[in-house]
């Protein structure tokens, strides 16, 4: 984006905690450039029998909604209540305690009151119990009802494109109350009437065409696993096989697609492609099933199943005994929290066992499907690696755990174990601001665009001022995480909060480390950086050499 | 602006036992029609409330982790915050019902110079809704003396407990004044903080007020000279739940007062987000074990959908598929 964007300082020194207004009850939003993200095209709804396809974006007066456009919505919030006990639940008890208020990022990064969770799902409630119940409709304002109105659509549309469904507010509500099933929920009603944005839908539509949501065609896909192979062999020596659609292989691998077309996701594509090929797994990648993220989740229930069906299929298809799931935070909240109850059982399948240590993953026994983190900390613990931590010495890594894994699986001591093991100088980030009460990168559940760029460096702020902290007492240099939104949206992030910092993925490091039979010695990481020996050594033969000269 | 709506509506609500009793004599409606109504009102709307939330499906099992899951046997699970297994679930809702779990871990974020974000502890609304609930409890309880003779067992240990430090006659009961401190501090937050103010609706005050006028009402009955005849208020009560209601005649108008304001919370409860009291037992995030990938979860409502096939995709890429070397199903 060619516009200037203001400084951190002056950023962070215009929050107010303090609500200027002194009700919530006005709809009106102004949409102000860098808070919002560009509505999707009609093409893509079209390709994906989405109602109401037009040409709008979010600032026009008129947004082209059907006629009937209320009566819409209202039934689809009916059925809604209906199916989802969270949905009716959520709506009737919250008791507006407040706990939830400062726990989201987007508040506490804009002090915008209707970023606090209790006022995001307001914005429904307060609909809900104007048509839905009889305190509402009698009491009207004293219990918080309002008429859905147009304007009323446009602060959904915003607030609801202002949250990251992390999650992090359903840890501290006394009641459970998840703002990201409203969230979720919000975005499904939009959608029936057309208001979407480009960031979900052409992901989505990419994903249900090629399999990705970067739509690269199957030969493209070939073509950057190859690509990686070749750059694996430069560094180590070794050419690894990488199989595509292999039938019969013991173990489907799905990783997020960025993985193997963004940087610095590559060097953790680098990292299990040495993996698999130093403990010898029987698997294959899968150019049908080329993803493992499922941008679906952010646009609604049906969705994420449409896209997530290919992976039991490819899966069934290939003959594969269970699979395997590289590192990705949504990713694993839909395969943990909704995959089988979504296209399972996957009775096709064997209960995952590991090939290499005979180690049954019994927690994953059902769905068939183990994390990587799972995968790789069974490996270490039972020594099948030999793992050279010096060669991470150049990093000191901290652990960004990312909000699904977090909160919705409680995956939070797998990934440190693999750390631990393959690099000396890892640091903890505050307590407040890690593991279950991890901070979001403030650019999930679809919100990643630049266009959205202010609202993201808000978002971020207080992830970002965590890193700053351990950045500035431990001198730390590297914020790994297991999840390919963070790793696209962190880089920008930090760049802004907090410069000198990098981004990479616990997969890297332990490329990193990884000692391979064969091969050459290593002189540069997975990042073609010189590795700290090597750069001394490096050094030394340069003075001597000046020295010589003199 | 809210807050005195709030407080006028309380006020009207007080009006009207005063007037009906000394004024219209309806001594009959206010001891015996209003609290029978009352109790059927909560009765029926919390049965109502329940079966309806209940009717509603839990597609999915959405669980909120707070804690380690269970996965291998040498990383320590956490069974009470993310539970794979009901005795874990039982013990975490444990957790959350009786004394307010994720409330404890309440923080409150700060923004100082720098620009530095700090995460200070945030204990208060955590223990003053801790003592306002328990103190409510313990006095409901104390109630049940009115209810059955003898008093029920758990009855005299409680009063025991309660007037513990024999302060004052009649004894000070430390849940008394626990209580009205502790509402009174909900209340002070919900106008002090700008936050609070901000999201606090009328009916947020309400709730408060109304508990507050009933702990108001009962204290001045017990300790001042708006004392009310205990016998009297025994036999009205024994009357009442044994169905053969009788209206003493000396009973004294703050007990009206208070008997309508008790009345009001029955009624008005199931209407209001005061049934928190039963939804926290339904809440899908707390309620269900983390063990999504070890047991299969059933969706009432799962319906096929339009996907890609395998074939349709293959047959939209052979071609590029064929030409970089990779399987196929079919070959044209």
């Amino acid at each position: 984006m060619a516009e200037k964007i203001i400084s951190p300082e002056e950023l962070a020194g215009g929050i107010d905690y303090k609500p200027k207004k002194k009700t919530w009850f006005d709809p009106t939003v102004e949409f102000r450039r860098g808070t919002w993200n560009y509505a999707a095209p009609a093409k893509n709804l079209e390709y994906l029998d989405l109602p109401n396809p037009r040409k709008w974006s979010p600032t026009d007066e008129d947004w082209k909604l059907p006629e009937n456009w209320k009566e819409i919505i209202l039934e689809g919030l009916r059925v809604r209540i209906k199916r989802f006990r969270s949905l009716q639940l959520f709506m009737d008890i919250c008791v507006r305690c407040g706990a939830c208020a400062d726990k989201c990022h987007f508040f506490i990064g804009s002090g915008d009151p209707k970023n606090m969770p209790v006022l995001r799902a307001e914005l429904l409630r307060s609909v809900y119990r104007k048509d839905f119940t009889m305190a509402g409709k009698l009491m009207g304002k004293m219990v918080g009802a309002r008429e859905l109105t147009v304007d009323v659509l446009k602060e959904w549309f915003y607030y609801f494109y202002q949250c990251t469904e992390c999650r992090r507010c359903s840890v501290f509500c006394p009641y459970g109350i998840d703002t990201a099933e409203i969230t979720m929920i919000g975005r499904e009603l939009m959608n029936l009437v057309g208001i979407n944005i480009e960031w979900i839908c052409t992901p989505v539509a990419n994903c249900f065409r090629t399999g990705n949501h970067l739509g690269i065609q199957p030969h493209g896909f070939a073509d950057s696993i190859e690509f990686a192979v070749d750059e694996l062999e430069e560094i180590t020596g070794i050419r690894v096989d990488a199989p595509i659609n292999k039938k019969g292989a013991e173990i489907l691998f799905v990783a997020p697609s960025a993985d193997y077309f963004a940087s610095p996701h590559y060097y953790t594509l680098l990292g299990y492609l040495a993996l698999f090929h130093e403990i010898g797994l029987d698997y294959t990648w899968s150019a049908y099933a080329s993803e493992g993220g499922n941008f679906g989740l952010f646009h609604s229930h049906e969705m994420m199943k449409r896209l997530n069906a290919k992976i039991y299929a490819e899966a069934k298809r290939l003959g594969v005994k269970w699979i395997l799931g590289g590192e990705c935070g949504h990713m694993w909240r839909v395969i943990h929290q909704y995959m089988d109850t979504l296209n399972g059982p996957a009775d096709f399948l064997e209960e995952p066992v590991s090939p290499i240590t005979a180690t049954k993953f019994e927690n994953a026994r059902n769905t068939k499907m183990v994390h990587i983190m799972e995968f790789t900390s069974d490996l270490i613990r039972n020594n099948k690696l030999k793992l050279d931590k010096s060669r991470n010495d150049h990093w000191h890594p901290t652990f960004h755990d990312s909000c699904n894994p977090a909160r919705a699986m409680g995956l939070i001591e797998e990934p440190r174990y693999v750390i631990r093991a393959c690099c000396n100088n890892f640091t903890e980030m505050p307590e407040n601001t890690i593991k279950e009460q991890t901070f979001c990168c403030g650019s999930g559940a679809g919100l990643g665009t630049d266009e959205n760029l202010e609202m993201r460096l808000r978002g971020g702020f207080p992830r970002a001022n965590a890193t700053k902290f351990v950045h500035e007492r431990d001198g730390v240099n590297i914020l790994l995480c297991i999840c390919a939104i963070d790793k696209a949206t962190l880089p920008p992030l930090l760049e802004y909060w907090v410069p000198g910092v990098e981004v990479g993925g616990v997969h890297e490091m332990l490329g990193n480390a990884l000692v391979m039979k064969g091969g050459k010695p290593r002189t540069t990481d997975l990042r073609g950086e010189p590795l700290v020996g090597v750069a001394q050594a490096e050094e030394e033969k340069k003075e001597q050499e000046v020295s010589e000269d003199a | 602006m809210s807050a005195l709506f709030a407080l006028l509506m309380i006020i009207v609500l007080l009006l009207i036992p005063i007037i009906g009793t000394e004024v219209l004599g309806l001594n009959y409606v206010f001891g015996v029609v209003i609290p029978y109504a009352a109790i059927a009102m909560f009765l029926i709307g919390f049965v109502y409330r329940i079966v309806r939330w209940a009717s509603s499906a839990v597609p999915f099992k959405i669980t909120t982790t707070c804690g380690q899951q269970k996965s291998h046997p040498w990383i320590k699970s956490s069974s009470l915050e993310a539970p794979h297994n009901t005795w874990g679930v039982i013990g975490r809702m444990a957790l959350e019902v009786l004394f307010f779990r994720s409330l404890f871990r309440n923080t409150k974020a700060d923004l100082r110079e720098g620009p530095k974000l700090v995460y200070g502890p945030s204990k208060w609304l955590w223990a003053a809704g801790l003592v306002f609930h328990w103190s409510f409890l313990i006095i409901l309880l104390r109630h049940f003396r009115f209810f059955a003779e003898p008093a029920p067992f758990f009855v005299s240990g409680l009063q025991a407990l309660d007037g513990f430090f024999q302060i004052g006659l009649p004894i000070i009961y430390l849940t008394n004044v626990a209580i009205v401190a502790a509402v009174t501090f909900l209340f002070l937050r919900r106008l002090y903080d700008p936050k609070l103010r901000y999201i606090s609706l009328g009916s947020d005050y309400f709730a408060l007020f109304l508990i507050l006028s009933i702990a108001a009402s009962g204290i001045l009955m017990r300790y001042t000279g708006f004392r009310a005849d205990i016998v009297d208020v025994k036999q009205l009560a024994m009357g009442l739940v044994s169905f053969h209601p009788v209206v003493p005649e000396t009973i004294g108008v703050m007990f009206y007062i208070h008997l309508f304001f008790v009345a009001v919370l029955f009624g008005y409860f199931p209407f209001s987000k005061l049934m928190h009291m039963g939804g926290i037992f339904m809440s899908p995030t707390r309620n269900m074990a983390n063990n999504n990938r070890e047991e299969r979860h059933v969706n009432p409502w799962n319906y096929p959908v339009k996907t890609h096939t395998y074939e349709e995709w293959e047959d939209e890429f052979r071609d590029v598929m064929k030409a970089a070397g990779m399987p196929l199903e079919k070959e044209k």
